[in-house]
C-alpha cells in the first residue's frame, strides 16, 4: 500500500519538476513547482512526518510559491513572459548531474535501511519544543520581528518619511 | 526553579496515524470529486458557443486592460512579506495547540506562556507595521 502511494507521489513530484523546466511560461513553471512541493508533502506523510508535511504545505506550498509569483509579478516579466531558458543551461546541467551523483553516492554509502515508523509524534515534538527548547523558540519570534522590520525599512527607502 | 513536569514520550502507533490521516484523505477525495464533478457537469451540460466577447477575461464589466503581463506596483511586496511572516508564525501554533492543555493539566504552564510571549512579540510586529504606515497605500 505505501509503495503504491510512494510511486504515485514520486511520479507527481517528477511530473511537476519536469513541468518547471519544460514550460516556457514562468507562471506555469511556478505552478508546476507547487504541484511538485505538495507531492513531496505527501511523501513526508508516508514517512509519518506529519509536522514536516504540514510545514511543507503551509510554508513551501503557500508562502514560497506566493513569494515566487510576487517576484514574477513585480519584475519586468512583461518583457519576456515566455523565456524561461537561457544560455546558462549547460552549467545548470553540470550542477544537476553533480548533485545527483552526490545524492546517489551518499545513499549508496549509507546503505539506508528502511527506518520504519519511528518518527516522533506531533505531541512529542511539541512537548520538546515548548518546554526544553522554549528559549530558542522565543528567539525565533525575534528573528521574525527583525525580518519584518527589515522588510518595511527596505520597502520604504526612497519614499517620503512620515 | 521548579522542576518541569515530566512528559512521557507517546509511543508511536502507525495504526493510529493511519486512522487519523484516513479522515483527511477521505475529505480530500470528497473535495476533489465535488469540484471535479462540478467542472465536468459544466463541460457536459453547458452549450459551447464561443465568441470574442465571451472569451475575454471578466473584469467587473469594464473592458480588460490591454496586457495581462503588466507590472504591478512594488508596494504589494510588503504585503507578501507580511503574509510570509505570519504564515511562519501560524505553523508554530499547530504543535502548540496539540499539547498546551495537557501540559497545563500536568502543572506545566511553560508552553502556554511561551506561546503568549511569541504571539506578543509578533503582535508588536504588526503594531510596528501599522504605526509605520506599511499597511496603508502610499501615493
Amino acid at each position: 500500500m505505501s509503495w503504491v502511494l510512494f510511486i504515485l507521489l514520486a511520479v507527481v513530484t517528477l511530473v511537476g519538476g519536469v513541468g518547471v523546466v519544460a514550460t516556457r511560461n514562468v507562471v506555469h513553471a511556478a505552478l508546476s513547482l507547487l504541484v511538485s512541493l505538495l507531492a513531496v508533502a505527501g511523501i513526508y506523510l508516508i514517512l509519518f512526518a506529519e509536522f514536516l508535511a504540514l510545514v511543507q504545505v503551509l510554508i513551501y506550498g503557500g508562502a514560497i510559491i506566493i513569494v515566487l509569483l510576487f517576484a514574477i509579478m513585480l519584475t519586468r516579466s512583461s518583457e519576456y513572459p515566455r523565456i524561461s531558458d537561457n544560455r546558462q543551461w549547460p552549467i545548470g546541467l553540470v550542477a544537476a548531474v553533480g548533485l545527483l551523483a552526490v545524492l546517489a553516492a551518499s545513499f549508496w554509502i549509507s546503505q539506508h535501511q528502511s527506518a520504519g515508523p519511528e518518527s516522533p509524534a506531533l505531541g512529542n515534538l511539541a512537548n520538546s519544543l515548548f518546554t526544553r527548547w522554549a528559549i530558542p523558540f522565543e528567539v525565533a519570534s525575534l528573528v521574525l520581528l527583525v525580518a519584518l522590520i527589515g522588510a518595511i525599512i527596505i520597502a520604504r527607502t526612497g519614499e517620503d518619511e512620515g | 526553579m521548579t522542576p518541569i513536569a515530566d512528559f512521557h514520550l507517546q509511543a508511536f502507533d502507525p495504526t493510529v496515524f493511519a486512522t487519523n490521516w484516513t479522515a483527511v484523505a477521505i475529505s480530500a477525495v470528497v473535495a476533489v470529486v465535488a469540484i471535479g464533478g462540478m467542472f465536468a457537469a459544466s463541460q457536459i451540460l453547458s452549450s459551447r458557443r464561443k465568441s470574442d466577447i465571451k472569451l475575454t477575461p471578466y473584469e467587473c464589466g469594464i473592458p480588460p486592460t490591454p496586457y495581462a503581463w503588466s507590472n504591478i506596483s512594488v508596494r504589494f511586496y510588503i504585503f507578501a512579506i507580511l503574509f510570509l511572516i505570519f504564515d511562519v508564525e501560524a505553523v508554530f501554533l499547530f504543535p502548540w495547540a496539540v499539547i498546551f492543555i495537557k501540559q497545563q493539566a500536568m502543572g506545566n504552564p511553560i508552553p502556554f506562556y511561551a506561546m503568549l510571549m511569541f504571539l506578543g512579540v509578533l503582535f508588536f510586529a504588526i503594531v510596528y507595521a501599522w504605526k509605520k504606515g506599511a499597511l496603508e497605500w502610499q501615493k
